[in-house]
C-alpha cells in the first residue's frame, strides 16, 4: 500500500468511525430514554394505585 | 408532524444515504481515473468537500430555523435550530480531520496557518462550538432561545466569507474546484461522483438531524411528564 493509499483509506475510515461513534452514543441515549420511560410508567402506575386506594375513603366521608 | 411519520422519514433518509454513499465510494474508487497532478490521493476530495458543504448546509438550516423562531416566536424552532448547529459541528469536525489528512498527503503538513480558507473554516467551527457554551450558560426559556437564535444568525454571515476566501486568496495552495463555470475543473466522471457523494452526505445529515431532533423532543416531553407526575 502506497503512502497516498494509506491517507485516503484513513480519511474514509475517520468518517466511518465518527458515524459509528454517533450510532453508539445514540444507542446509549435510547437505552437511557427507555429506562426513563419505564421509571415514569412505574411512577404513573403507583400514582394510579394510590388514587385507587384513596377513593373508597372519600366515598366513606361522602356517605 | 407525528412521531411515526418523522421516524419513517428518518428511515427513508438513512436508506437513501447508505445507498448513495456506497454508490459514491464505489464510483470514487473503481470508476473515476486518477487525477493528473494529485493522483490517487485526490479521492479524499469525494469525502472532504461534500462533508464541508454539508456542514455549511447545516449552519444555514440552523440560521433559517433561528430566523423562523425570531419571526414567529414559536419555541419549537429553537430545538430545530440547536439540532442543526449540533449536526453542523459534527460535520465541521469531519471537515477539519479529513482536510488535515488531505493536507498531510498533498502538502506534507497537517495544518497551515497561511491559508485563509482553512483558518476561516476553523474560525467558523470555533464560533459554532461556542454556541453550546452560550446556550448552556443561560436558563432554559424564551431568553435562551432568542439569544441562541441571534447567535446562530450571526454565524451564518461567516459562511459566504469562508466559502469565498479561497477565491479571494492570493497565495493559493488549497485547490479551487468550482469557479464561475461550475465543474470546469472536474471531468464528467469526477463531477458525477462528487454529486452522488454530496447527495449521500446531505441525506446522512438529514437522517441524523431527524433522529437527533426526535431524541431531543422525547427528552423534553419526558421531562414534562416527570414534572406532571411528581
Amino acid at each position: 500500500m502506497t503512502s497516498a493509499e494509506k491517507y485516503v483509506t484513513a480519511a474514509y475510515l475517520v468518517v466511518l468511525a465518527v458515524v459509528l461513534a454517533y450510532v453508539v452514543i445514540y444507542a446509549f441515549k435510547l437505552s437511557r430514554l427507555e429506562r426513563e420511560v419505564t421509571e415514569l410508567a412505574e411512577l404513573a402506575r403507583r400514582k394510579k394505585e394510590g388514587v385507587g386506594e384513596a377513593e373508597p375513603e372519600r366515598e366513606e366521608v361522602v356517605g | 408532524m407525528s412521531t411515526s411519520l418523522r421516524n419513517n422519514r428518518a428511515v427513508a433518509l438513512a436508506a437513501v444515504a447508505a445507498a448513495l454513499l456506497l454508490l459514491g465510494i464505489s464510483l470514487a474508487f473503481y470508476w473515476v481515473p486518477n487525477a493528473p497532478i494529485e493522483g490517487f490521493r485526490q479521492r479524499i476530495f469525494y469525502v472532504h468537500v461534500p462533508i464541508a458543504l454539508t456542514a455549511y448546509a447545516c449552519f444555514f438550516w440552523a440560521a433559517w430555523k433561528a430566523l423562523r423562531l425570531l419571526w414567529t416566536r414559536e419555541q419549537r424552532y429553537d430545538l430545530e435550530s440547536y439540532t442543526a448547529v449540533h449536526m453542523g459541528v459534527i460535520f465541521g469536525v469531519l471537515t477539519l480531520v479529513t482536510g488535515s489528512i488531505w493536507a498531510r498527503t498533498s502538502w506534507g503538513v497537517w495544518w497551515t496557518w497561511s491559508e485563509r480558507q482553512l483558518v476561516l473554516f476553523l474560525v467558523l467551527f470555533l464560533f459554532y462550538s461556542a454556541y453550546f457554551m452560550l446556550r448552556y450558560s443561560v436558563e432554559p426559556g424564551p431568553r435562551r432561545a432568542n439569544m441562541s437564535a441571534v447567535y446562530a444568525l450571526f454565524g451564518v454571515v461567516l459562511i459566504p466569507v469562508s466559502f469565498l476566501a479561497i477565491r479571494l486568496a492570493e497565495g493559493l495552495i488549497h485547490p479551487v474546484v468550482f469557479d464561475r463555470d461550475v465543474g470546469s475543473n472536474l471531468s464528467g466522471s469526477q463531477l458525477l461522483t462528487f454529486l452522488v457523494c454530496f447527495a449521500g452526505m446531505l441525506a446522512l445529515a438529514g437522517s441524523l438531524y431527524v433522529n437527533e431532533l426526535t431524541g431531543k423532543r422525547l427528552d423534553a416531553r419526558l421531562a414534562e411528564l416527570r414534572e406532571a407526575l411528581q
